[in-house]
């Protein structure tokens, strides 16, 4: 007999209290020890029903509230539909791009379309070696083959363009691609495009050549992925547009954060009216650091020599002399950029534009300063902008500053429901809402609870939550998913344009969003430096 | 083990209904999160801080491995539970409880110099509930009473006897 069965029968005798029955139960056939032992277990029965009992009331009752929330609210729980034509892979396929302009924007596209410096590939393999959180490489490298082949380069600065070739075959690619082979470097983009080795072009100079070389890639038939802001100038908007409906090439804004998951989900949300009517919309930009700010480095190996400084001026708003701060710096001054107007206002615009469809508004009223970096820019660094739409009876605001960090997101206020936007969704019911009176009445709707959270990349769409998938949800997360896989943006805008290049259609940032694009942030501009309201003639065409 | 105390009287019922509590709170947080079909980890593992955070977001990184962990979390917290009520298996099932808790307490530890990662209802330094419930496995682990509330004695009766 085991020492646990000792203590066993020792415990039963101090509970019956009876040494006599201590012994009957040792006189007793195995098959009464048994009987007592299984209603010991037997005993526990109530605990276990009572746990049911209590559970599937709260099921029940948390099924009916969830049912009716979607009922009321009609959305899908679904993720959006994974965009998974597959690239086909002969080389008879195969597109040939060019890139105009190879600085920091520029390398992050010709490396999300499949080509990255090899330096760039070294660095994330040692990040993966010192940090295993660290799955850049991974994931990039886990991303599809677009099929293409990065056959001409163009950038005033020898290093550059140099850099450009290095990633154009370079050996190590995503998606199991073959080994490029080899760019040819023109120094004016105008002999890239008369060579005819080029399908298609990415434009990622300073904004002041982004007019010019659009229009001259359309008329001699390229396709265009063009980086934001889209002109520099309001002149050269209606000029680009015309080249491009004309030529009839595919042209695609770089807005990747057009292909955000949570964007198509908040559209969903809005057009279903769930927001009720929206009267104000609050966007904002918040960075705290000099490179946020584009005090970005100056090259040591930049000078004269190595830098087409003539090439550079032509279409800027002033010549002035060489100057390595506006040639690496470009985003601080008006000759060359758009300030925060075209560079990170755009993004936030064209992002309301893809909910909201608001298009041009009619008014604009913008106001700000150079307050913190005072380093000889002449773009503001603190800057904010009030658009009237009286046509959809709402206002958006834009609010920047470029020395403080406090996040502040993207708020969509509406009678009934207000709904923040990032990586995710967040709908809380507003508790004097028309629509939810009924369902806060009946505790079904509780508006400090969000309505529905969606959080990409997860399991879809939730509705009722807890305080703690709250919290979760509300801080967002870095990527986009599809399928459940992590992507980056860039490539998937990318093969949004090369899709429309292969099997028709149009890209999701055409030029008519470009058009809405470029001439909301010239408004906002042209406000700034007129220090007055200015608005859009529709008829005309013109700020006024 | 080759001793095990014996509780009787009080002492017995107040472990038994230490065990209750604690099989009552895992088996519900597995059927909420079962039938849940919203329910992942990735939030969690995303967040987590403190040491094992690296391992937490390398298992948050991929579907598959995701899936793998909500799966084990769902299940587990589910039979843990039930077999600390029906006292079937109480020692092994406290222990693996134990281990369970273990990880969500290293998850997003109260410790100095780790941030908050998500909110608590009450203030916390080094010891919170997750801990207390941990160690409080470790105490049925060691005193167990399925044999005399529980199918243990009934089911281990063909091999002891």
């Amino acid at each position: 007999m085991s020492e646990d069965t000792r203590d066993h029968d020792h415990e039963e005798q101090e509970e019956t209290g009876t040494p006599a029955a201590s012994g009957a139960d040792a006189q007793e056939k195995p098959g009464g020890v048994g009987r007592r032992d299984l209603f010991k277990g037997l005993a526990t029965l109530p605990v276990l029903g009572a746990l049911g009992a209590a559970a599937w009331g709260k099921k029940a009752a948390d099924d009916t509230k969830r049912q009716a929330i979607i009922d009321e609210l009609g959305v899908s729980g679904d993720a959006p539909a994974i965009i998974d034509r597959l690239t086909s892979r002969p080389p008879s396929d195969r597109i040939n791009i060019g890139v105009i302009g190879f600085g920091g924007e520029g390398e992050a596209v010709v490396r999300a379309a499949g080509f990255p410096r090899p330096e760039w590939i070294d660095a994330r393999r040692d990040a993966q070696r010192t940090n295993a959180r660290d799955r850049r490489l991974d994931e990039y490298l886990a991303h599809g083959d677009l099929n293409l082949e990065l056959t001409g380069v163009c950038d005033l600065f020898d290093n550059r363009a140099q850099w450009a070739i290095d990633a154009s075959n370079c050996e190590t690619r995503p998606g199991g691609a073959p080994v490029g082979r080899g760019a040819t470097r023109y120094r004016r983009y105008t002999d890239m495009l008369e060579d005819g080795d080029v399908d298609a072009v990415i434009i990622a100079t300073p904004d002041h050549w982004h007019a010019q070389i659009s229009i001259d890639a359309a008329n001699a038939g390229k396709h265009i992925y063009c980086e934001k802001a889209m002109t520099r100038t309001e002149e050269e908007v209606l000029p680009v547009v015309e080249a491009v409906k004309q030529s009839g090439v595919k042209f695609q804004l770089g807005h990747q954060n057009r292909q955000l998951e949570s964007h198509e989900k908040a559209r969903e949300v809005y057009e279903k009216g769930i927001l009720g009517p929206v009267t104000l919309v609050e966007t904002t930009t918040n960075r705290n650091d000099p490179w946020g700010a584009w005090v970005w480095d100056i090259h040591p190996d930049g000078n004269p020599e190595t830098i087409d400084w003539a090439q550079f001026q032509e279409h800027a708003g002033h010549e002035v002399p060489f100057s390595l701060e506006r040639f690496f710096r470009w985003r601080c001054w008006f000759d060359y950029g758009t300030g925060l107007g075209g560079d990170l206002l755009s993004h936030e615009y064209d992002a309301v534009n893809q909910i909201m469809r608001l298009g041009i508004p009619k008014s604009a009223t913008a106001s700000g300063g150079i307050y913190f970096f005072k380093d000889g820019r002449d773009v503001p660094d603190t800057f904010q902008v009030a658009y009237e739409y009286p046509d959809r009876d709402l206002t958006l605001v834009y609010s920047a500053t470029l020395a403080s960090g406090r996040g502040r997101g993207k708020v969509f206020m509406g009678h009934d429901a207000a709904m923040e936007v990032g990586s995710g969704v967040r709908v809380v019911a507003e508790p004097q809402s028309t629509r939810f009176a009924d369902l806060i009445e009946q505790e079904v709707v509780d508006p400090d609870l969000p309505l529905l959270t969606y959080r990409p990349g997860f399991k879809g769409l939730d509705a009722v939550t807890t305080a703690t998938e709250e919290y979760f949800a509300s801080r967002g997360l870095l990527f986009t998913y599809r399928g459940g896989q992590r992507v980056s943006t860039h490539w998937l805008h990318i093969k949004d344009w090369l899709d429309t290049i292969r099997f028709g259609g149009e890209p999701s940032c055409n030029i008519d969003r470009g058009f809405e694009e470029a001439i909301t942030c010239h408004m906002a501009t042209a406000s700034y430096q007129l220090g007055r309201k200015v608005e859009w003639d529709p008829v005309q065409q013109k700020i006024i | 083990m080759s001793t095990t105390p014996t509780l009787t009287g009080a002492r017995l019922w107040a472990m038994v209904a230490l065990r209750m509590l604690i099989g009552w709170h895992l088996l519900y947080e597995g059927l909420a999160k079962l039938s849940n079909p919203y329910w992942t980890s990735a939030g969690f593992l995303a967040d987590s801080q403190g040491p094992l955070s690296g391992l937490y977001l390398w298992l948050a990184s991929d579907p598959g491995r995701l899936t793998a962990v909500d799966w084990l979390n769902q299940w587990g917290l589910t039979l843990i539970g039930a077999a600390m009520i029906l006292g079937i298996g109480t020692r092994f099932a406290t222990l693996m409880g134990a281990v369970l808790l273990a990880l969500y307490y290293l998850g997003s530890p109260p410790f100095p110099g780790v941030e908050i990662s998500a909110p608590t209802e009450g203030s916390y330094l080094i010891v919170n509930k997750t801990l207390i419930e941990f160690v409080a496995l470790l105490v049925l682990w060691l005193f167990p009473t399925g044999r005399q509330v529980g199918f243990d004695g009934y089911l281990s009766r063909g091999g002891d006897r």
